[in-house]
């Protein structure tokens, strides 16, 4: 296990240590101590590394990630795992807004609660939120599924895609152009799955699924007042 | 575009502190604001006090309690921190001291009863150094780093603004409807000194005051009256408000023990405090108003 | 418009109204007709003060001009010296200015990167990703950062030259662009994620900042991920230049790229495009004097775009105070776009050539702003990267005339006193007198 400790290491030095890990690495376990919100801790990281950051950490952190697993255990400040391509960010505690943004692909578990546009803009990454998630979640998500235990609220999935969410209490309004949808056998093998690899004790069928009605994808004047 | 800090202390026992805590927490949000910082510390006292700034403190406040008390009749004392002196007056005696002050070319930072107001252009460490913030003690305070948008980096340009005695609001974000609702606080008596925007949210929330109505259902006129992103942190004599616009873009976390709750842009911010790791940490909802009063 | 022959008796002719012109008419009922706002790319069209109403005093008595052809006259450029480790290198004070693979062909990005590295300049990607074909064509690329974060990955992040975070561009200052279904091909909606053939409506906001407080930490994020290696652009459009750039300096830019209302874009509404943002002549002091204010004009580089299409304009935007300028729809009409030899073409879709600009539609006769196939086999990218080539060279080589002519051993030593002002609003605009006067109106007495 390899140690760094942000109250004296720079972050240029946490994250040029990180980034040089290879594939065929054999320091495969890191830890970061310290991190008292500092912002862009582990970014960029592409390699099959385990990163746990020991305390709560500021916006962006795992920004971007490839392969890597990082571990918050704490908080997340805003935009944790945005923009990720693969691998695995779990945050023990609660994620700030914006988590997962714009994410093409991994896993994101957030195993508090999610604040405001959790998965935004998401791109193909799988979010899995233990708790409850804030405003305007999975505003123009486009793929990739969100899967919530606890509440959603207002506005969610306004303006979706082709994003799937999974939502297991309640959903305190949904956004334009997203409408609840049949639960299909597919689904819950899916949402089985998702479950299963987030470590999250539910069952697929306590789901509610929730998609776009597709009303948006082209301009028509008699839905202009959702625009 | 800012950071703001802001502390309301349940256990009385923490109050020789207070300074230190909120310190800590603005100079952590220095990034965020690099031009200019300020305080609203809310300490002792029943007597009125009022808060004034000279860029030649030297001439400026030389002679001016006893010039002042003259002008008033009654007793006054001074306490100068380097380019602000906090003034004690007589009850009753605070138009006139204002006209008073303004006419001697100095700035008036805010009136109040238990608030003092100490903000300079500068970064948050060498103006908290120079005010000596750290050693002050109070119940509540609320401080701002500043990244000027449109108006000027001034001394009156940096937050906090007060606009009503006891009053103070720290601000994040960018109002789009300031110039509008600027004219409007103009008739009703309540006009916005400089030209930022923050200033015409604090007079917003003055008049709204002035009017009759409590704390939380001023802050909830904001939302309706006001556009554009903001995040406000409010403090009175009595209360510590927050509020966030219906979009709430611009960051927020709040925590709260049995000792205290804090505010911070960021929990950097709030890294440092006591006891943080039991806190409850959450992020304010948007359009929801917060207040607590002691 | 053919008049009537005056009847021999007293009797008043025809007259149109200036306010409801025969072309506001016909968008009325276009509008009542369709229920939708007109959507179209390029930039604004309308008449605007302009480089055209600046002129360069030259050198005679007072001043020595430089000899042509044996003196000589610097144009290289080296923009993010601030912090970047690489900066980019130009060796001419002209780069091209982003446009998405989507927005135009592949064959027609290819083009661009081979014309401009020829000529020795950078050129960037747009909204949409980075494809091979215009990384392996341009030997510095810049790749977008925008809003809709179509494409992005940290492979191509990494593999580009330089960063550019678009906050807005002129044509839309403040709003998101509007691609319509014909364009979202297969690869289009696969490299943007996006189920084909949809209208596409991009993002007016990032999703995951607001503000320069927040920028500041996204910079960060960009440089940590990147190496601190790569300059990091800031787009901005003409909205509020001054205040626009000095918070793009204080979030941490290296360069900022201002574009006026004259700059083009793919695809957005026309009352946009016409009616928010300011002339790019405007622009260009406020955001110097911004710069100048924090003592870092020359320290973070200034690229100005929007109209710029010969090497006077290019030479005046420097002698305004920017480092460099972009094209973007000069670039296009370099490559081909809206040349009259598809007469025709234009003809039958109601328009002509040179005043075509239904990009999203994507019937481009010339094979550029097209996702077609057919269409696109009308494009040859060796004959457009040649075509291309030629055309920055001759801006380089206008560009030069004029700074020599006014004794200048480098480009960049035009200077605002170098020019004079045919009208009081381009006076105004640029803070420069007006002719034959020593008057600047707004800062100068009458």
């Amino acid at each position: 296990m390899q140690t760094i400790d942000l109250a004296t290491t720079p972050l240029r030095e946490l994250n040029t240590a990180l980034q040089a890990q290879a594939a065929q690495t054999n320091q495969t376990e890191w830890q970061i101590l310290n991190p008292k919100g500092a912002h862009a801790i582990a970014v960029g990281l592409d390699a099959p590394i385990e990163v746990t950051v020991r305390g709560h950490t500021g916006y962006y952190c795992g920004g971007m990630n490839k392969q890597a697993t990082i571990r918050v255990a704490g908080s997340a400040g805003p935009g944790v795992a945005e923009n990720m391509m693969s691998g695995t960010v779990v945050i023990e505690g609660d994620a700030s807004q914006y988590a997962g943004a714009t994410g093409n692909g991994g896993l994101l578990v957030i195993k508090g609660n999610a604040s405001s546009r959790c998965g935004i803009s998401m791109k193909g990454i799988d979010i899995v939120v233990h708790g409850n998630i804030g405003h305007m979640s999975a505003f123009m998500a486009q793929s990739g599924n969100l899967v919530v235990l606890g509440d959603a609220g207002d506005a969610l999935g306004d303006s979706l895609y082709e994003a799937r969410l999974f939502v297991r209490g309640t959903v305190k309004s949904l956004g334009s152009d997203c409408v609840e949808k049949e639960m299909r056998p597919e689904h819950l093998d899916l949402l089985r799955d998702l479950l299963d690899r987030a470590g999250a004790d539910a069952r697929p069928e306590e789901f509610r699924r929730y998609g776009s009605a597709r009303k948006l994808y082209h301009f028509n004047v008699d839905h202009a007042a959702a625009y | 575009m800012c950071g703001i800090v802001g502390l309301f202390l349940k256990n009385d026992s923490m109050r020789p502190r207070l300074g230190e805590m909120l310190t800590d927490m603005l100079i952590t949000m220095t990034d965020r604001g690099p031009d200019s910082a300020g305080i609203a510390i809310y300490g002792e006292g029943d007597q009125l006090k009022i808060t004034v700034q000279s860029d030649s403190p030297q001439t400026g406040f030389a002679g001016l309690d006893a010039d002042l008390a003259a002008a008033l009749d009654g007793p006054v004392t001074m306490r100068v921190i380097d380019t602000h002196a906090v003034l004690t007056l007589p009850d009753g005696t605070e138009a006139q001291a204002r006209a008073f002050l303004l006419d001697r070319g100095l700035r008036v930072m805010g009136t109040g009863h238990s608030m003092e107001i100490f903000k300079e252009v500068g970064l948050p460490r060498d103006v908290a150094r120079r005010f000596g913030l750290r050693a002050m003690s109070g119940s509540h305070g609320i401080g701002h780093t500043r990244m000027a948008t449109e108006s000027a980096v001034t001394t009156l340009g940096a937050h906090p603004f007060s606009t009503g005695t006891d009053q103070c609001l720290v601000h994040n974000g960018s109002l789009s409807n300031h110039n509008r609702m600027r004219r409007v606080l103009a008739d009703k008596g309540f006009a916005p000194l400089t030209a930022n925007d923050t200033e015409v949210a604090a007079c917003y929330l003055s008049s709204r005051l002035a009017e009759g109505a409590d704390l939380g259902q001023a802050l909830e006129g904001t939302l309706q009256d006001l556009d554009g992103f903001f995040t406000f942190v409010v403090g009175t004599r009595t209360g510590f408000g927050v509020v966030r616009d219906p979009i709430a873009c611009k960051p927020a976390t709040m925590a709260e023990t049995d000792d205290y709750v804090a505010f911070g842009s960021e929990y950097r911010a709030l890294a440092d405090l006591p006891g943080i790791e039991a806190a409850r940490v959450w992020e304010p909802e948007p359009a929801t108003v917060y207040f607590w009063e002691r | 418009m053919d008049r009537p022959t005056p009847p021999s008796t007293a009797q008043t002719l025809p007259r149109n109204s200036h306010t409801w012109s025969p072309e506001t008419n016909a968008e009325i009922r276009r509008a009542a007709e369709t229920g939708i706002y007109d959507i179209r790319g390029g930039g604004a069209k309308r008449k605007l003060p302009h480089f055209d109403d600046l002129l360069f005093l030259g050198a005679s008595m007072s001043r020595y001009p430089l000899e042509g052809y044996r003196e000589t006259c610097d144009t290289s450029v080296l923009l993010g010296t601030r912090f970047a480790k690489k900066p980019i290198r130009l060796k001419i004070p002209v780069t091209i200015a982003g446009m998405s693979f989507g927005a135009l062909s592949g064959p027609a990005k290819e083009a661009l990167g081979r014309g401009a590295t020829l000529a020795g300049t950078s050129t960037t990607t747009g909204d949409g990703g980075m494809t091979d074909e215009e990384r392996g064509h341009s030997d510095q690329l810049v790749y977008q950062y925008l809003p809709s974060r179509y494409g992005m990955n940290p492979d191509d992040l990494r593999r580009a030259d330089a960063i550019e975070i678009v906050v807005g561009q002129g044509a839309k200052p403040g709003g998101g662009g509007m691609l319509l279904g014909q364009k979202i091909t297969e690869r289009v909606a696969r490299m943007r994620n996006l189920p084909q053939g949809i209208d596409q409506r991009s993002a007016c906001r990032h999703p995951d900042w607001t503000g320069p407080d927040d920028l500041e930490i996204k910079i960060l994020e960009l440089r940590e991920i990147t190496g601190w290696e790569k300059p990091i652009y800031i787009k901005i459009g003409g909205a509020r230049p001054y205040y626009d750039t000095a918070l793009a300096v204080k979030a941490g830019a290296d360069v900022v790229v201002l574009d006026g209302m004259q700059g083009g874009t793919a695809a957005t509404q026309d009352v946009f495009i016409e009616n928010v943002g300011q002339p790019t002549l405007a622009c260009i002091r406020p955001a110097v004097q911004a710069l100048q204010d924090l003592g870092m004009h020359r320290k973070v580089q200034l690229v100005v775009s929007g109209g710029i299409r010969n090497g006077a304009d290019v030479a005046k935007a420097l002698a305004l105070g920017a480092d460099a300028v972009a094209i973007g729809t000069a670039a296009l009409i370099a490559l081909g776009e809206n040349d009259p030899k598809w007469g025709a073409e234009y003809a039958a879709m109601g328009t002509t050539a040179d005043a075509y600009d239904d990009w999203h539609e994507g019937r481009d006769p010339a094979g550029i702003t097209t996702q077609d196939p057919v269409l696109m086999a009308r494009f040859d990218p060796l004959e457009g990267a040649r075509r291309l080539r030629n055309y920055l060279a001759v801006l380089t080589l206008e560009c030069q005339t004029i700074a020599r002519a006014c004794g200048k051993s480098h480009v960049h030593n035009l200077e605002p006193e170098d020019l004079c002002a045919l009208t009081i609003e381009a006076a105004a605009m640029a803070g420069v007198p007006l002719a034959g006067t020593d008057w600047i109106p707004g800062r100068t007495g009458l």
